[in-house]
């Protein structure tokens, strides 16, 4: 019987491709027999080609190269086939550039123990990193601060790592693994093809994708690592729930007045939004400011000096206080200090800004996004593709990696089980565990954005008391702390 | 002890009467239910063979069973080996059983052999599945690196394994089937298999003898085999009245034979008399409501045992000698 099937199959192929090659428009006929029989055509062709990958990633970005490196290095997936598909270009980098690259992202603990087991983490630190120990935030509106460090100053707390020096160092990881993990840079897809969840005979069992090049492409696994705007996750059509903040973020990369210690980030409330400063160097810090869509365009008009001065006036002035809040607050900070006298940290200013990197000012607009799953059969979602954070808490980055830890565990584990790598009963062990771990997250940081968009008194009253009264709380910071450095 | 025998037979072909024997329930679940019926014609064709004893040629089983059995369940099989892969169906039980199953045939062979090759644990070995229906684990087993030969009497579920397995290139070429008995098997691949695996089988041969012979007769002197089956206990018995009655409604009524059962004791007994010896036994429970299998202590309902062939005959004055070796470091007296 399937001798016979394949033949029938063998022949149906045989017969579509004469027709496409009597066909005037070649193109238009190689998209009609690809749309209706690539199957057909593919068991006719040589069958190392065009046998299912057993994973496909889509999307090179920082997760999708991580998730990559870690398949590629489990040794329960020794043996399988796995492709990784970028629309860029491949990204190296033998030296690092002089200038720092404007967009960076904090690395937590956990993220760094995934990477220096992916063996990243070295290249990462040779070429360049910054790990700060300690982290202010504070209010405009009040006095209201807040300092997160390790009990001892000396353990780092986080890493401020270029987006760039991280997907290179990946990159170089990946090399070494090209032996079953294949990667085709400058390829974009254009379709995805869904298999049914359940077996009909004489259809592809496999998820089909279809590159720009012309190609089609079969896997059991399909990971989606495209970004917030994921077209695997719009083409699944699994419901996400978005919106946008009115906000953009201005990123650019400051030159400090003096050389300093840079070992703090900086974090300032502004009603317009957050501001802040994140140590790349002891002379050069990295700038994230969220504001309004107005406001940062105007920011990006200004002059440097102006921008400067924009930049040292909203970390500094104190024009946003009132009265009523600097009372309350400072009557709230001393009974604290009666009830816990250890606790309370006094404020400092950080590092004043002389001058910024030239052409460095960017923005981009913020959102926030939550796909309702993670899955589909056959088809997984991770990293800003499943969730899109606001920058405030730096954490978009490490749910990622949490994510490709966290899939690459489950899909080992069903390797070593003889399982199907697209079925859905570890994958949708993958989406609970994740959710239940980034959903939280994603609420506080949403929380946060909303609690500090405004100056109105009584929401400045409540956040200044909960600050203040969190700062005082030695147990529940080390939580806090705990649960972003996964 | 014949007429026993008989009124088994007679029972067997009139499936559907109202002979009132409340020990056929189905046990437990649903898929395993169906299934019975499809590996029932095993041990009706094993009885057949009994009753005709000597002759066995080397046709194909299916003009025999179609003979004997009754057309309906013939349908009944028909109708239901398009749903072997239907993950939600009545199969659900026995695909969620793989995560049982799958580590325990994985694992034991792992302490007898060593691990092969990263990513295919089981690499070079060669593993016969009786009654495989759907194929349902002969496939993780094949992508574990295994050479898998799965056999079943009923065309249907072959076709049907064969269809599911063909469209991945690595099962393509690791696992084959065969719509053929164990005892016509047993005549080509004599000491041909490192591993035989009998799952939700046993319980369904009239003739355990000819089965334990068969097995040895086609496992390599060292080889394992594996068999999940269930207990005859009181406990399996009232879980196939009271699950049976919540199933009646959804699955023909199926035949389990509570006689047929055997305890892990018996089998081991019958085993050893045919040259095994057994490893290990662990009880096994399936929880309707998550749909899951887990191991537990008890064997009261099921068991999954592993077996191994005994290298050589034990010779009288090397008994004591033998009972050493139990204590090999093979042996998986216990693991997670």
């Amino acid at each position: 019987m399937f001798t016979f099937a394949k033949a029938k199959l063998a022949v149906l192929g045989l017969g579509r491709q004469c027709v496409a090659l009597r066909a005037l428009n070649g193109a238009q006929a190689v998209r009609n027999v690809r749309g209706f029989a690539s199957s057909e055509r593919d068991e006719e062709s040589s069958t190392s080609e065009n046998e299912p990958f057993d994973i496909i990633i889509s999307g090179g970005g920082m997760v999708g190269t991580a998730m990559a490196c870690s398949l590629g290095l489990d040794p329960n997936l020794a043996g399988k086939k796995i492709l990784l598909l970028e629309a860029g270009h491949k990204k190296e980098m033998d030296r690092v550039p002089e200038t720092y690259s404007t967009r960076v992202s904090s690395i937590s603990p956990g993220s760094a123990t995934l990477l220096s087991g992916l063996g990243a983490w070295d290249h990462i630190v040779n070429m360049r990193c910054k790990p700060y120990n300690k982290m202010q935030v504070w209010d405009a509106c009040s006095d209201a601060l807040i300092t997160f460090d390790k009990e001892s100053l000396q353990d780092e707390m986080a890493y401020i790592v270029e987006n760039d020096v991280i997907v290179a160092a990946l990159t170089k990881q990946l090399q070494t693994l090209s032996d079953h993990v294949e990667v085709q840079y400058r390829t974009k897809v254009v379709k995805y093809t869904w298999p049914r969840p359940y077996h009909i005979s004489e259809s592809i069992p496999w998820v089909q994708v279809t590159l720009a090049n012309g190609k089609t492409l079969h896997t059991k696994l399909l990971i989606g690592a495209d970004g917030p705007n994921s077209m695997v996750r719009r083409e699944a059509g699994i419901p996400t729930v978005k919106w946008n903040y009115d906000q953009s973020a201005v990123v650019a990369v400051l030159h400090l007045s003096e050389p300093t210690e840079n070992n703090v980030a900086w974090q300032r409330f502004l009603p317009s939004g957050p501001i802040a400063m994140l140590p790349l160097s002891d002379t050069e810090s990295s700038l994230v400011w969220s504001t309004s869509h107005q406001h940062a365009e105007e920011l990006l008009q200004l002059d440097e000096e102006s921008f400067v001065d924009a930049i040292n006036s909203a970390f500094w002035s104190n024009e946003n206080h009132s009265e009523l809040v600097e009372t309350a607050g400072s009557l709230f900070r001393t009974a604290l200090s009666v009830l816990m006298p250890d606790s309370g940290s006094a404020r400092q200013l950080p590092p004043s800004v002389a001058g910024i990197s030239p052409k460095s000012r960017v923005m981009f607009p913020l959102g926030m996004g939550h796909a309702t799953e993670y899955i589909r059969h056959r088809v997984a979602i991770i990293g800003d593709a499943a969730h899109r954070v606001h920058p405030l808490a730096g954490q978009g980055a490490n749910l990622g990696f949490g994510d490709v830890a966290y899939l690459t565990k489950v899909l080992s584990q069903a390797a070593f089980n003889g399982k199907d790598l697209g079925a859905m009963q570890h994958l949708l062990e993958f989406e609970t565990e994740r959710q239940r771990h980034n959903l939280p997250m994603m609420a506080a940081v949403d929380l946060m954005q909303r609690l500090y968009s405004t100056n109105a008194a009584p929401m400045v009253l409540l956040r200044t008391f909960g600050l203040q009264a969190t700062n005082a709380l030695p147990p529940l910071k080390e939580q806090i702390m705990a649960y972003a450095s996964k | 002890m014949y007429s026993k025998k008989l009124a088994r037979l007679a029972f067997g072909l009139l499936a559907e009467s109202a002979f009132k024997c409340p020990l056929t329930r189905s046990v437990s679940s649903r898929g395993k239910a169906v299934r019975s019926l499809c590996s029932w014609t095993v041990c009706l064709h094993h009885r057949q063979k009994n009753l005709l004893s000597n002759g066995l040629t080397r046709l194909n089983v299916r003009p025999v069973s179609q003979t004997t059995l009754d057309p309906a369940e013939v349908r009944k099989f028909q109708a239901m080996a398009s749903k072997w892969w239907d993950l939600q169906g009545e199969f659900a039980a026995l695909h969620s059983m793989n995560d049982l199953r799958v580590p325990f045939i994985r694992d034991n062979l792992l302490n007898v052999h060593g691990v092969q090759q990263l990513g295919k644990p089981l690499a070079g070995l060669r593993i016969l599945d009786v009654g495989c229906g759907g194929g349902v684990l002969s496939e993780p087993l094949g992508r574990l690196g295994a050479d898998i030969l799965g056999i079943d009497p009923v065309e249907d579920s072959v076709r049907t394994a064969e269809l599911h397995s063909s469209y991945d290139p690595d099962l393509r070429e690791r696992v084959r089937y065969q719509a053929c008995t164990l005892e016509e098997l047993a005549e080509e691949e004599v000491e041909g298999f490192d591993a035989v695996v009998a799952s939700e089988v046993v319980e369904h041969l009239a003739d355990l003898d000819a089965f334990a012979s068969c097995c040895q007769q086609v496992l390599k002197p060292g080889g394992s085999l594996f068999i999940t089956t269930l207990n005859k206990t009181t406990l399996s018995y009232v879980f196939g009245i009271v699950a049976a009655e919540q199933l009646l409604r959804i699955v023909p009524s199926g035949t389990h034979d509570w006689e047929k059962f055997i305890g892990p004791e018996d089998l081991e007994r019958l085993l050893e008399s045919f040259g095994f010896y057994v490893e290990a036994i662990r009880g096994m429970m399936y929880n309707p409501l998550t749909g899951a299998w887990s191991w537990q202590q008890s064997t009261a309902i099921n068991y999954a045992l592993h077996a191994i062939k005994r290298k050589e005959e034990p010779q009288p004055d090397r008994v004591w000698a033998k009972s050493e070796n139990l204590d090999e470091p093979g042996r998986a007296t216990s693991y997670s």
